[in-house]
């Protein structure tokens, strides 16, 4: 059975995120969109907190099979993979705009 | 596990997603921009150690192997990749982003079948949308990047009955979702297994005809998705962490995409399923017919008309960002500032492969961001400026767009070099831009062309400048 109230909490989380998203964004200058978009890459890399929670419920199953234990190994991997390569890739941009604010 | 650790594990979740929206708010500022960056780091950092002691361990080994792997590999292509090559480096880290998403509930989609998780309708609509979305997603972001790496044709790929073949696609997807849910899940392995193909293969399908310069809105289109997938996810797991932070991307990501479409004035729906540029290919605009007549000029004329300006506009274009010649442009500059020419850049939203792709290269060679100009502020300037300095751009100068209704980039807002007293184009060859059109600016009668390599030519005319 489906609990409602439960999941429409999470609604109104997910409703009120969406509006957080829009209002922290919007006022970011042009010429930081694409770091913006490289970090925002990152943030989404939170999905290996999903792959780690599936790894674990498939592990404490009592049916687990090798071709599953590697797709959940690659979830993990690929939620790595945008983890740490969207931060150190978005590192990198923001390196560039280090000194001279105003400048000549 | 005890009441007390939960407590801890929800909290470290509630301080990992503060610091992610503190984060993106301090990338509002150059100036914070770093500190964003960090705060975003330590917040993942703590949601993944919260993570590690929520699940007690079980898995570790594989959980281990996973992060090693990807790890290593995400930081060491973050590390290694040029600058010029970011947008497609972005495009491949979402994609496993959306293939990690799409993964998620295949495992689950198992897990659920075995009866050791409870299924239920929500997790059965959440699990098969990211499913679906993640795959879609995935395939999209890999065309992407082979598309910007030039492993593929740039050009859109189109053929008779593409749209009817995708809307095919999508009814299979969607009459398969419908009975996944229908049936919570216990429908036959096959039927999973093929919708799971058929989204991957409508995330080839949907990017194909989409054309190299619309690519920074395909991007960007795809990171949503990928934050919406994620989302979803959130609520096939019930993670208020993933929920949060999926949402926080999806709504940034599509906010992105709409200020990209709205600079092109064009309609997002005219991006995606228009075949930008597969129609003006090899027609010619305007009546013009046969190979553009343009005049061609040397480096120490274009050296003499830039030394003796008083004012200069750079015009960047993806041009420079192939060449890499961001740092020649700069010493151009230098020079030609030491002799009392004033100098800016003008940049057009979508200049490059993705917005602000200009700013990061120029910023890269220390560019002071005060000589960065936006379309709005450059183009009233056009008008009292001696020499605009084309460098690699090429549809954003095309005139084209503001008068020729029959062209693909009619009512793109477009920056008005044409309005200089003399506009010099520094360009590879004749051929057409990305998006396959002919550029009358180039038969303008204030108009020249430099050809060659742009780093070289920047290099030549800084030399001869120099030598004046």
């Amino acid at each position: 059975m489906t609990d409602v109230s439960h999941y429409i909490s999470l609604l109104t989380v997910l409703v009120l995120a969406v509006f957080v998203g829009f209002e922290v964004i919007s006022k970011v200058p042009t010429m930081l969109h694409t770091p913006l978009m490289s970090a925002t890459n990152a943030i989404h890399g939170i999905v290996l907190a999903g792959a780690i929670v599936i790894v674990a419920q498939l592990f404490g199953a009592s049916a687990n099979g090798p071709v599953l234990t590697v797709l959940s190994i690659a979830a993990v991997t690929l939620g790595a993979i945008n983890v740490f390569g969207g931060f150190a890739v978005t590192e990198r941009m923001l390196q560039m705009f280090r000194r001279k604010e105003g400048g000549k | 596990m005890s009441d007390g650790a939960s407590l801890a594990i929800a909290l470290a979740d509630l301080v990992a997603i503060g610091l992610f929206i503190y984060g993106l708010h301090d990338l509002n500022s150059p100036a914070t921009a770093r500190r964003g960056n960090r705060l975003a780091m330590i917040g993942m950092l703590i949601a993944l150690i919260a993570v590690l002691v929520q699940t007690l361990g079980v898995g570790l080994w594989a959980i281990a192997i996973g992060i090693a792997i990807g790890g290593v590999i995400g930081v060491y292509a973050a590390l290694k990749v040029k600058m010029t090559a970011m947008p497609q480096m972005v495009a491949l880290y979402n994609g496993a982003g959306g293939g990690a998403a799409a993964l998620i509930s295949v495992v689950e989609f198992y897990v659920t079948r075995g009866g050791s998780v409870a299924m239920n309708d929500v997790i059965a609509v959440s699990l098969i949308l990211s499913a679906i979305i993640g795959a879609v997603s995935f395939a999209g972001s890999i065309v992407a990047f082979l598309k910007l790496q030039e492993l593929m044709t740039g050009r859109p790929v189109t053929y008779p009955g593409q749209q009817i073949v995708n809307g095919l696609v999508a009814v299979g997807i969607a009459v398969l979702g419908a009975w996944f849910v229908v049936t919570l899940g216990l429908l036959p392995a096959w039927g999973f297994v093929a919708l799971v193909a058929a989204a991957l293969l409508l995330g080839v399908l949907f990017v194909l005809p989409i054309g190299g310069a619309d690519m920074p809105v395909v991007i960007s289109l795809l990171n949503s998705f990928t934050g919406l997938a994620v989302a979803i996810t959130g609520f096939e797991l019930s993670s208020t962490l993933l929920i949060i932070c999926g949402a926080l991307v999806g709504a940034s990501g599509t906010l992105l995409t709409v200020l990209m479409g709205r600079a092109m004035n064009r309609p997002l729906t005219n991006v995606l399923f228009g075949a930008f540029g597969a129609a003006g290919g090899t027609e010619t605009v305007a009546g013009s017919s046969g190979p553009q007549q343009v005049r061609s000029a040397g480096a120490d004329d274009v050296a003499i008309m830039l030394a003796y300006a008083a004012k200069v506009i750079f015009v960047p274009g993806y041009g420079m960002a192939v060449a890499q010649a961001q740092h020649s442009v700069k010493a151009l500059a230098d020079q030609l500032e030491k002799r009392g020419v004033k100098v800016a850049y003008a940049i057009h939203p979508v200049a490059g492969r993705m917005p602000g792709h200009m700013n990061v290269l120029l910023a890269e060679a220390n560019v002071p961001y005060n000589q960065l100009l936006d379309m709005e502020d450059v183009n009233p300037e056009f008008p009292t400026t001696d020499v605009a300095l084309v460098i690699g751009a090429n549809d954003v100068t095309n005139p084209a767009a503001r008068n020729v209704s029959s062209s693909p980039i009619y009512g793109m807002p477009i920056l008005d070099v044409d309005k200089a007293a003399n506009v010099v184009v520094l360009k590879r060859s004749m051929r057409s831009g990305f998006a396959g059109i002919e550029n009358p600016l180039y038969e303008m009668p204030n108009a020249s062309m430099l050809f060659g390599d742009a780093k070289a030519s920047v290099d030549e005319l800084t030399s001869a400048v120099k030598a004046l």
